[in-house]
């Protein structure tokens, strides 16, 4: 039996460990594009002022990246020893994307790298622009090929599972990477990226202008990122709502716990704003389930009439079910064929997980003795219900439910801060074409708070695809209970202090050198 | 011709890590990074929790035994 604290120990670590590291990553993709840009205009007119622009902006740009490279291999530690049954389980699905991504990423950031910060002077305009595209589109291609494996988890797809090996084994590498899921949440967290990049640029020029220095520079900056930013809010935007189409037929259980839905019915309105009831908990459903009944589960909403139905099924008058609606089953889901399907009950599930299982082990049995009439037929067992696999380790049906209010008051924050981050882009446009940016001191004070705020909407999202899934590291394969490795839970808490240590020196080494850089200015 | 463009690289690079002022610190900065990483991190701390099965197939029964009899 593993304790639940080594479970949660190994989550709270790999949680941290991936929010410290998405501090650094989005900066990197967006600040990359928006260099870009301005080294563009720099090589179409030839004004030198783009020029010095360019290099300031490299200079956040390289420090961010100097800072923030290699701290996500710390989570590819994590999987060899916190969760190696995971490791193994998920096979070859992982090491093809991490792969590319690590020999793209060292090919392209060792060549063209160097190239865009020893080169000015060196490698003629085009070809240098030319390598700051290229690092750029590193970055992104990093993410995407990350984002690729993170989707399949969420949505496995293109695989088969091997007995023999108990591994996952890619047998359809297009239907990996053209997953809808792995698309659209390519899209959806690029743009994010791009969003928090352009969002950094006001803020910093806006205490630029709040300083009443560089205002040629911070005007013509918040040019460049304001209109990026907007454009890729947009995007943003139109891939949230094509997120929550695919939680909705994949992963039902995430859609519930972001609306704090238990139960529903035609024409399911959306949660505009809403406090919780603490005292509406699923645990409760079968102790006592007459006053589970009677609460409501909000203290206070506002909804928006069938804005849930609209959301996930684009279709009014329909049904997206809630929480007790999943544990009992008949609601229509889309299993990992594409199929669309009538969902069992949990508790079915959760047999036809232990049939699963329980197959595996006859044909390890049966393998090892050469049985090949037992292997086929426990292979034939395990087949059918594969899809039902991790449900062998779920106890209790309640356990499927994520947190509720971790995921219900993210997601708030993250839909909020982007309605916020829209009026934000668009104000700033309207400023700086009316040319009274450099008088609005109440939106320059607006623009450096707004920096904080872009990145707790863009870890938020992070909790909400994340926390969201839970208790699944593969949908509906594996929970986080079977992938856990048998390690001590005092060896994973004495990690969680040492890169915890590590990567609040990191981030205030960055904070200060970073500060240090912007006092300077760009014509130091 | 060769070798000039190898001469070309190494003079690229040389004089692009000399001339570096902000780069030094991140350097500095990132090696010491790295070496925490993989000197202290990944030797003593994130060991490979299979490293006692040496091939592919105990590491396999390993986990079956996991899945099927440990975790259930």
């Amino acid at each position: 039996m593993i304790l639940a604290s080594l479970v949660d120990m190994s989550r709270l670590q790999f949680a941290l460990t991936a929010m410290f590291h998405w501090i650094f990553v989005p900066l990197t993709i967006g600040l990359g594009v928006i260099i870009a840009l301005m080294e563009t205009y720099y090589v179409r007119t030839g004004n030198e002022f783009w020029k010095r622009t360019t290099r300031f902006w490299m200079k956040i740009f390289a420090i961010n990246f100097a800072i923030g490279v290699a701290t996500g291999i710390i989570l590819e530690f994590q999987f060899g020893t916190n969760w190696s049954n995971y490791a193994w389980f998920v096979g070859d699905i992982f090491g093809a994307p991490l792969a590319i991504e690590g020999m793209l990423a060292f090919f392209l950031e060792s060549t063209f790298f160097a190239i865009m910060f020893f080169g000015w002077n060196k490698v003629s305009k085009n070809v240098h622009l030319l390598s700051t595209w290229l690092v750029s589109l590193g970055t992104i291609l990093s993410a995407f090929w990350i984002l690729i494996a993170n989707a399949w988890m969420q949505f496995p797809v293109g695989m088969e599972f091997n007995p023999d090996t108990v591994r996952n084994e890619m047998v359809d590498f297009w239907a990996v990477v053209t997953s809808p899921v792995a698309v659209n949440k390519f899209i959806h967290t690029a743009t994010n990226a791009f969003v928090l990049g352009s969002v950094v640029v006001i803020g910093i020029c806006c205490w630029y202008l709040l300083q009443k220095r560089e205002e040629e520079f911070s005007r013509r900056s918040i040019k460049i990122a304001a209109v990026f930013g907007l454009i890729s809010l947009v995007v943003l935007i139109w891939t949230g709502d094509g997120s929550a189409y695919h939680v909705g037929k994949k992963q039902p259980m995430k859609l519930a716990a972001m609306e704090g839905l238990y139960k529903s019915k035609e024409g399911t309105p959306l949660v505009a704003i809403g406090i919780l009831n603490p005292r509406k908990d699923i645990r409760r459903m079968k102790e006592d389930s007459l006053s589970y009944m009677l609460e409501s589960p909000y203290i206070f909403n506002i909804s928006i009439p069938e804005g849930l139905s609209l959301l996930a099924n684009r279709k009014m008058g329909t049904i997206v079910p809630g929480i007790e609606d999943i544990l009992n089953g008949g609601y229509t889901y889309t299993n990992r064929n594409g199929e669309e399907k009538i969902a069992p009950p949990i508790e079915e599930r959760m047999q036809r997980g232990r049939i699963a299982a329980e197959a595996l082990a006859t044909y390890n049995k049966a393998r090892i003795s050469g049985d090949e009439a037992n292997m086929t037929e426990a292979k034939k067992v395990l087949d059918e219900n594969f899809d039902h696999f991790g449900y062998a380790y779920i106890k209790d049906p309640v356990e499927i439910v994520p947190n509720v209010p971790l995921v219900f008051y993210s997601f708030r924050i993250m839909v909020i801060l982007g309605g916020f981050f829209l009026l934000f882009f668009s104000l700033t446009i309207y400023f700086e074409r009316k040319a009274i940016i450099g008088k609005q001191r109440w939106f320059q004070y607006l623009g450096i708070i707004s920096i904080p705020l872009v990145y707790i909407c863009s870890q938020c999202g992070w909790i909400v695809a994340e926390v969201g899934r839970q208790p699944w590291t593969i949908q509906d394969l594996l929970p986080v209970s079977a992938s856990v490795s048998s390690v001590s839970s005092s060896a994973v808490l004495t990690t969680i202090i040492l890169f915890f240590a590590l990567f609040t020196a990191l981030l205030a080494a960055e904070i200060g050198i970073m500060i240090k850089v912007i006092r300077k200015g760009p014509e130091a | 011709m060769e070798g000039s463009l190898i001469r070309r690289i190494w003079l690229f690079y040389y004089e692009g890590f000399r001339s570096m002022t902000l780069g030094k610190t991140l350097w500095a900065i990132i090696l010491i990074k790295l070496f925490i990483m993989f000197f202290v991190l990944k030797l003593f701390f994130f060991k490979d929790a299979i490293r006692e099965y040496e091939t592919d197939n105990d590491k396999s029964q390993h986990i079956i035994n996991e899945l099927t009899i440990n975790r259930k």
